[in-house]
């Protein structure tokens, strides 16, 4: 599905620091979290890209700087070729357009005194040139019909819904403005396994009906794997190793990479004995301190005096298809091991 | 069969393949748990019987509402009691009835021979004692060990669940810790008095994968030196094949299907069953379309007549929608509550 062609979303180098203050008087910076250090990809029409990390890695602060809700501190986000980061008033308000959210927890991102019509209907109110006012209730009935619910419940409120329902009402609020890119964070995560596959289907459904472009955020990565073209693996604020799905989760060249696919159970107890295990240590170090050279070196096996000296740059390794942030990058396929 | 099918007979089916003749370490047997609430009354757990032997994982796998937690709560006996009610069962533990010992009996057994791994570490913990003091209360209270005491045994303990420098965290608040860590805290405050069953309530699902992987990898170290016994309550399906030696699925407060683990993956014999494994995207292969399970898990304050999956499935006859299936024995081990677990099993739907 990956298209060739410009890519409706270009991502260069985007970087984005928390401040650390001290001090209630006289505040003064003593460092920063660095969310998102240096993250470059390209997304193209119609395609998925899942982004696939552990908690505090930065894929929701990425999420945010994709949807502008963030300043990012350097570095461009451009939709269709116009840059967001520095975009203002009516030229923002326009790109924005353009790329939308469906966020993770239906429960609290759903305004509970609002009716489906109205939480529906509100990009309308921002964006009045997509709908003219007469015309909107049935452009509401219209959409909440395309993500399979009942256009008569229109002025239903949230908790008369179920939780895939609601999911289902905040990506027709995610579709309302006819968006190319739609970023889903998180968006299954919070629902029943067996309410999960309908929406996973809705999604696919739609991305073919309207050719959307996603990215898709989880920490599920079979999940990922399923919906995703290429997938991005990111480490304390940086990816590090990007790839098309199967280069990713058959042919893993990063230790991280191998590590997080190990993990993952398999829905299948048969050589459960004999599965590969990558067991890391300890947690991910803070992102206000992170390690010198390879980020990943503190809990990796691998690691050497160079790792620490010397950050590996995201580029295609020997050996390899596809670009590896680790100097000694290494095919090896866990997931089918046995 | 006429509707409705009064108590239905799950107690006579051997729950377990256990020995026979000899009473498994825990038996959970015709439970039933009821709430009363605003709206009605929910009848949460419907008659479920598992039984568990030393050594042995029983995974209970079910989604929100099915009645795995709350099977749980009734065996440790931390049920608010009102609103909650067991109008019927028996939960044996060493052939003696739980369910008939007074309070001060269970207190004694509650921690001591059973104990629990709750899934949210951060509430379970209280966030205004040390986890030093927290771990050492087990001491303490039960075995009413000193101060000085309880403290090196809690050291000793934060050792054994491999938290890093525990000689210097001991004294740390619970927020301090990361959430894998405070899962780690948990799990030594549930260990302390080695205990014979531990029953863990969705011990991972708020962790990331590298996390539970350890989490999972220390539980089952800790069940392989002790022979102690696990309940492993969850809703995901990797977990379970990673871990289970034998598999109850929940849906609707009953147990729709009680087999060892591997008869389950390879040919379930329930519907629901089925549809959850044909539902779940893999990480090792990349599928077509997912099937999708149609419709939603039942509402407790009005479960459908019948089988509570019927409006659901994909075998459904008329008399599914009017009687409830028993749970058929199919084998020594297996069972199923489903009337067509023959077509579920060969794969014939309707």
């Amino acid at each position: 599905m990956a298209s060739n062609g410009e890519p409706i979303l270009q991502v260069r180098d985007l970087v984005k620091h928390f401040p650390l203050n001290q001090g209630i008087v006289v505040k003064r910076q003593i460092g920063a979290i660095k969310a998102v250090d240096g993250v470059s990809f390209d997304l193209h029409r119609g395609e998925t890209l899942g982004i696939v990390g552990e908690s505090g890695c930065g894929k929701s602060t990425l999420a945010k700087l994709l949807m502008a809700l963030e300043t990012p501190t350097s570095g461009s986000v451009r939709v269709a070729g116009n840059d967001l980061a520095h975009a203002k008033g009516a030229e923002l308000k326009r790109i924005r357009r353009n790329i939308q959210m469906v966020m993770q927890d239906p429960y609290t991102s759903l305004n509970p005194r609002m009716t489906v019509g109205d939480i529906v209907g509100e990009p309308f109110e921002i964006h009045s040139e997509v709908a003219p006012k007469g015309d909107r209730r049935k452009k509401v009935q219209d959409l909440l019909e395309v993500v399979g619910l009942n256009p008569d419940h229109i002025n239903r409120y949230p908790h008369q819904f179920s939780g895939g329902q609601r999911q289902r009402i905040g990506i027709a609020r995610g579709l309302a403005l006819q968006p190319e890119i739609i970023v889903c964070d998180e968006p299954v995560s919070a629902l029943d396994v067996s309410i999960q596959a309908q929406v996973i289907n809705l999604l696919e459904r739609l991305q073919n009906e309207f050719d959307l472009a996603y990215i898709f955020i989880a920490h599920d990565l079979s999940v990922v794997r399923h919906i995703s073209d290429r997938v991005a693996v990111m480490y304390l604020g940086k990816i590090v190793e990007i790839g098309k799905d199967t280069q990713i989760y058959d042919r893993p060249t990063h230790p991280y990479t191998q590590a997080l696919l190990s993990a993952v159970p398999v829905p299948d107890p048969e050589g459960r004995e004999n599965r590969e295990r990558i067991i890391l240590q300890g947690d991910p170090p803070s992102p206000a301190n992170p390690p010198s050279g390879c980020r990943f070196r503190t809990r990796c096996w691998k690691a050497q005096e160079i790792c620490a000296e010397e950050e590996p740059l995201l580029q295609i390794r020997p050996g390899a298809d596809h670009p590896s942030a680790c100097h000694f990058a290494e095919v090896h396929d866990v997931v089918h091991a046995s | 069969m006429t509707n409705p099918a009064p108590a239905v007979d799950t107690h006579l089916l051997p729950a377990d393949s256990g020995p026979p003749g000899t009473e498994p370490l825990l038996a959970v047997d015709n439970l039933h748990v009821e709430f009363k609430t605003r709206q009605g009354l929910v009848r949460a757990v419907n008659g479920v019987s598992y039984a568990l032997n030393a050594g042995e994982t029983l995974a209970v796998l079910g989604e929100s509402g099915s009645g795995k937690s709350v099977t749980a709560q009734a065996i440790m006996g931390i049920l608010d009691m009102p609103p909650a009610r067991i109008p019927k069962g028996e939960i044996r533990f060493r052939g003696t009835d739980l369910l008939k010992l007074s309070e001060s009996a269970r207190t004694q057994i509650r921690g001591q021979q059973i104990a629990m791994v709750f899934q949210d570490a951060l509430s379970a913990l209280n966030p205004v004692f040390t986890v030093g003091w927290q771990i050492a209360e087990m001491f303490r209270v039960h075995r009413g060990l000193r101060k000085k005491a309880a403290y090196a045994k809690a050291i000793e303990l934060m050792d054994r669940v491999r938290i890093p420098a525990a000689r210097q965290r001991v004294n740390d608040y619970p927020h301090q810790f990361s959430g894998g860590m405070r899962q780690r805290i948990m799990i030594a405050m549930s260990i302390a008095l080695d205990p014979d069953v531990l029953i863990a309530d969705e011990p991972t699902t708020a962790l990331d994968v590298t996390v539970q992987a350890q989490i999972m990898e220390l539980l089952a170290e800790l069940q392989r030196e002790s022979n102690m016994a696990m309940i492993l309550i969850t809703h995901d399906l990797g977990v379970v094949a990673d871990v289970a030696d034998k598999i109850a699925v929940m849906y609707g407060g009953r147990i729709v299907e009680n087999a060892p683990v591997h008869d389950v993956y390879k040919n379930p014999a329930h519907p629901y069953t089925k549809g959850l494994l044909e539902s779940i995207p893999r990480v090792d292969q990349k599928g077509q379309e997912l099937y999708a399970i149609k419709g939603l898990p039942p509402n407790l304050l009005d479960m459908p007549s019948g089988c509570a999956f019927h409006p659901r499935c994909p075998f459904r006859q008329d008399d599914c929608v009017t009687d409830v299936p028993p749970l058929h024995a199919i084998s020594g081990t297996r069972s199923s509550a489903c009337h067509y677990w023959r077509e579920v099993l060969d794969g014939v739907e309707r």
